[in-house]
C-alpha cells in the first residue's frame, strides 16, 4: 500500500523567469504516477459534495476512483458524458470555488488537485488516440448554434451526442471563442482547444465560420428558410468597457479584449510571422484585477514588456481573478498597485500615452454586491508612467445582437432573457446561455448554462416530434 | 475558402475583385464593409462593399495596394482564393427616399460610393457622383458610375479627364449652381473626407462619409477602431462606418490610424524583399 500523501500533488510548472518570456505553457501537467497518487487522496465521500460544486455536475469521485486504478480511458470516458471539453476546462475552471473548494480533504489538508487530474486524463487522451463515441439515432432535426465559444461547443457536443443535426456558427475564422480570442497559448495550448474542437467535427458536429449572427445570417433565417427547429445563442459579452476618461483613446491604449485578441486569435506575438503587429511597451499598465487582466498582464510580459503593473481601485481581498493566475503573475514579476484609481491619461505630445493618472483609494461602506465601495483620498494624485494601458474592466452587451435580432427580451443591462434551468428565452424553439445572458462569467458556468440549454432543446424537439407523430 | 470568380486591375495599384460568398451576397446592403483575410497567417482588413449581386451569390471588392497585406491581396488572381471574408459588417447607408443625393469618390473610394448610388437608384432617388483621380487613367469603373448615377463628373487634377480640379472644387460649383443638394456622402483619403466636409458645412447640408480605422474582428468585441463623434466614443464596425462628417474628430483618427507605422514599413519592406527575390529566382529559372 503506497504512502498517501497529506498535500496536494504539485504541479510541475516551467521556472518562472524563463516561462515569462515565452508562449509556451506554463503548467507542464502530471504524469500517471502523479495522477495516480493524487488520486488516492480523494476520501471517496458518501457525500460527494466536489460533485455538486460543478456547473457540468461531472461525478468526480467515481472518475478520480478509475484514475487511482489506472482506468484513464474509462475515467475520461465518463467525464466526457458531461464536458466536451476536459482538456479546457481542467486548465481554465477556477476549481477553487467549485469543485475543489468542496473537497472535504481540503478542510485539513488542501483539496484532491481535482482540476489536475482532469487536465491529465484529456492530455493522455491526446498522447494515446481517443476511443470512438456513441452516438443516439439520427433524430432528424436540425439544431443550429450561435457561437462557439464553451457554451455553444458544449450544447453543439452533447446535441450531436443525442442524435442531431448540429451546426455551429462562428463570425470569426476560427472556432473556440474567448478561449480562442482571450485565453492565451501558455494556460491553454490552441492544439488543445484544436484537439477538443475536432473532437467534435469528427463526432458529426458542422462548424461553419466567418458567419456573423444578425449580419450575414438572420434568426428569422436559420429558422424559417434553413430548417433549424432550435437555436441555441451563445455569442458571449460583446463590447469591451472603457472609463470615458480624458485621453482614453490616445495611442497605445487598449481594451484587454483587443490586446489579447492581437495576440491570442492573430498571433500577434509571433510578428512579423503572422501579419497583426502590438504593441507592448517597456512599461504597461492594466487596469481591473480579474482574470482578463490577470491574462493581460501576462501577455505583456511574455510580449516584450519590462514593467508590468496591475492598477485595481480595490484592495487584494476584492479581486475576482482566480488564484493560480494571481500567483503565477506575482511569479513572472507582474506588480500590483491596489487601491488606486486612474482619472486622466497623459499625452506624450506625440498622441501616445506616457503616463497615467491616479488617485488613491480607500474602501469605504460595502455596495449593492457586499464589496467594500473604494472611495478617493484628498489630495492623493500621482503619475504613472506608461507606454501602453490595457484596460480590463469588463464588458457591457453587444447591441448587434438586439438591432438585428428582434422579439428576444433583453434586460435592463442588455443582455438576454433566458431562463436559468433551461436557457428558455422569450422565443419559442430559442434558447441562449453563457455570458450573453449572465454578463462575464467563467468557462465553465457557460459551459454549464450550454449543458442545461442542450437537455431543455432535446426536450423540446422530442416534444416536437411526438406531435408530428400523433398528427 | 472564399473563391474568387473574376478580377479586373482597374490601375497600376487598385484591383476588383468579385469574389463568392453566396450568404453576404445576400444579406449586404450599400455601404457596409467585409472582412478580408488573405492567408491563414494573415491580418483582418476591413474593406468597402463595392457591389453585391444575391442571384449569382458575389461580393465585389476593390483593394488599393498601401501596404503588404493589400499588395498580397492585389497579387492573387482569378480561380484562387481568399482565406477568410466575413460580413455584411456595419450599418447600411440610410438611403433618402426622395431628393437629391451627391456621391463624392476620391480616388479608390469611387469604388465604394457605386453600391450607394446604386441603392439610391433602386429607390428612383436623384443622384450625382463627383469622382477624383489625379490624372484620367487613374479614374475607375467610369462605366459603371455612369450607369448608376444620373450624373458623373470626373475631376482630375490634370484635367486630363473632365473637370480640372479637387473634387471640392466641382462640389461647391454643383451645391451653388442652384439645383438644390440634400445630402452628401463622401468617400476616399482621410484629407478629402475632410475637405469636403469643411465645403458643405457652411451651406448646413448632410453629409456622411465613410472611415476606416484599424479594426480586428469588425463586430464590436475589440474596440481599436473606436472614433470620437461629437464628444463621444462611437465603435466604427457597429455604429458606422459612415458618421456625420461635421462631428468627427479627424485628428483623432489620423493620429490612431498611425498607431503601427513601423510594423506596417517593416512588413512592407519584407514582402518586397521576398517579392524581389522570387521575381529574381523565377528570372533565373527561365534563363537559357
Amino acid at each position: 500500500m503506497p504512502v498517501i500523501s497529506p498535500s496536494k500533488t504539485p504541479m510541475p510548472v516551467a521556472d518562472a523567469k524563463e516561462r515569462a518570456k515565452t508562449f509556451r505553457e506554463v503548467n507542464f501537467g502530471y504524469d500517471p504516477r502523479r495522477a495516480m497518487q493524487e488520486a488516492d487522496r480523494c476520501l471517496r465521500c458518501q457525500d460527494p459534495t466536489c460533485q455538486t460544486g460543478c456547473p457540468v455536475n461531472v461525478p468526480i469521485r467515481e472518475v478520480i476512483h478509475l484514475t487511482s486504478q489506472r482506468r484513464f480511458d474509462d475515467a475520461l470516458a465518463l467525464i466526457k458524458r458531461f464536458n466536451s471539453l476536459p482538456g479546457v476546462c481542467g486548465r481554465v475552471c477556477p476549481q477553487e470555488n467549485q469543485c475543489e473548494g468542496r473537497c472535504h480533504v481540503g478542510d485539513r489538508f488542501g483539496p484532491v488537485g481535482i482540476g489536475y487530474i482532469e487536465r491529465f486524463l484529456a492530455d493522455w487522451e491526446r498522447l494515446h488516440g481517443s476511443q470512438p463515441v456513441e452516438k443516439a439515432e439520427p433524430k432528424g432535426q436540425k439544431v443550429a448554434i450561435v457561437g462557439s465559444g464553451p457554451s455553444g461547443l458544449t450544447a453543439a457536443g452533447d446535441l450531436n451526442h443525442m442524435g442531431y443535426d448540429v451546426t455551429v456558427f462562428e463570425a470569426l475564422h476560427d472556432a473556440g471563442g474567448v478561449l480562442r480570442y482571450g485565453i492565451p497559448e501558455f494556460r491553454l495550448p490552441k492544439d488543445v482547444l484544436d484537439d477538443e474542437i475536432n473532437a467534435l467535427v469528427r463526432a458529426g458536429v458542422d462548424i461553419q465560420c466567418n458567419v456573423v449572427f444578425g449580419k450575414t445570417l438572420t434568426l428569422d433565417q436559420l429558422m424559417d428558410e434553413m430548417g433549424y427547429e432550435a437555436v441555441f445563442i451563445g455569442t458571449g459579452a460583446g463590447l469591451p468597457r472603457f472609463m470615458n476618461l480624458p485621453g482614453e483613446n490616445l495611442n497605445g491604449i487598449y481594451s484587454s479584449n483587443e490586446f489579447l485578441t492581437r495576440i491570442n486569435l492573430m498571433g500577434a506575438y509571433r510578428f512579423p510571422d503572422y501579419d497583426t503587429p502590438v504593441k507592448s511597451g517597456r512599461r504597461v499598465a492594466v487596469i481591473g484585477a480579474g482574470n482578463t487582466a490577470m491574462d493581460a498582464a501576462r501577455c505583456a510580459m511574455r510580449a516584450g514588456s519590462e514593467e508590468v503593473t496591475v492598477v485595481y481601485r480595490r484592495s487584494e481581498a476584492e479581486m475576482t481573478a482566480r488564484v493560480e493566475e494571481y500567483e503565477h503573475a506575482i511569479e513572472e514579476g507582474v506588480q500590483f498597485k491596489w487601491l488606486n484609481n486612474p482619472i486622466e491619461f497623459i499625452d506624450d505630445g506625440n498622441g501616445w500615452v506616457s503616463g497615467m493618472r491616479c488617485q488613491r483609494m480607500e474602501l469605504g461602506e460595502p455596495d449593492e454586491d457586499g464589496r467594500r465601495r473604494p472611495v478617493p483620498v484628498p489630495d492623493s494624485e500621482f503619475v504613472l508612467d506608461v507606454n501602453n494601458v490595457i484596460v480590463s474592466i469588463g464588458t457591457s452587451p453587444n447591441p448587434l445582437l438586439s438591432r438585428t435580432t428582434p422579439g428576444l427580451d433583453t434586460t435592463k443591462w442588455g443582455g438576454l432573457v433566458a431562463e436559468d434551468d433551461t436557457g428558455q428565452t422569450s422565443r419559442e424553439g430559442v434558447f441562449a446561455g453563457g455570458d450573453i445572458v449572465t454578463g462575464s462569467a467563467t468557462v465553465i458556468l457557460a459551459a454549464g448554462a450550454g449543458k442545461r440549454a442542450a437537455s431543455a432543446i432535446d426536450t423540446y424537439l422530442s416534444q416536437k416530434r411526438g406531435e408530428a407523430a400523433e398528427a | 475558402m472564399f473563391e474568387i470568380l473574376h478580377t479586373r486591375q482597374l490601375t497600376p495599384v487598385t484591383k476588383l475583385f468579385e469574389v463568392a460568398a453566396p450568404l453576404v451576397a445576400k444579406a449586404g446592403r450599400p455601404g457596409q464593409f467585409v472582412i478580408l483575410r488573405v492567408h491563414g497567417h494573415g491580418e483582418r482588413i476591413p474593406v468597402t462593399i463595392t457591389d453585391l449581386d444575391p442571384q449569382a451569390g458575389t461580393v465585389t471588392v476593390v483593394i488599393q495596394e498601401v501596404g503588404a497585406t493589400s499588395k498580397m491581396a492585389n497579387a492573387l488572381a482569378e480561380g484562387e482564393r481568399f482565406h477568410d471574408l466575413a460580413g455584411p459588417l456595419g450599418e447600411p447607408a440610410p438611403l433618402r427616399e426622395k431628393g437629391h443625393v451627391v456621391c463624392v469618390g476620391g480616388g479608390f473610394g469611387a469604388a465604394a460610393i457605386l453600391s450607394i448610388l446604386k441603392g439610391l437608384k433602386a429607390k428612383a432617388t436623384h443622384s450625382s457622383a463627383i469622382v477624383g483621380a489625379r490624372t484620367a487613367e487613374l479614374v475607375i469603373l467610369e462605366d459603371r458610375l455612369r450607369d448608376a448615377a444620373d450624373a458623373l463628373h470626373i475631376c482630375t487634377d490634370d484635367g486630363s479627364a473632365g473637370f480640372k480640379g479637387l473634387v471640392t472644387a466641382k462640389l461647391e460649383e454643383l451645391i451653388t449652381s442652384g439645383e438644390p443638394v440634400d445630402e452628401i456622402v463622401a468617400i476616399g483619403p482621410m484629407v478629402m473626407m475632410r475637405a469636403v466636409a469643411a465645403t458643405t458645412a457652411p451651406h448646413g447640408i448632410a453629409t456622411l462619409v465613410s472611415l476606416d480605422p484599424i479594426m480586428i474582428d469588425g463586430t464590436g468585441m475589440c474596440g481599436a477602431c473606436r472614433v470620437t463623434v461629437d464628444g463621444r466614443t462611437q465603435f466604427a464596425c457597429i455604429d458606422g462606418p459612415l458618421f456625420d462628417a461635421t462631428k468627427i474628430d479627424f485628428d483623432e483618427l489620423v493620429r490612431r490610424n498611425k498607431t503601427y507605422r513601423d510594423e506596417e514599413e517593416a512588413a512592407l519592406h519584407r514582402y518586397e524583399q521576398a517579392h524581389c527575390r522570387a521575381e529574381e529566382a523565377a528570372a533565373a529559372a527561365t534563363r537559357p
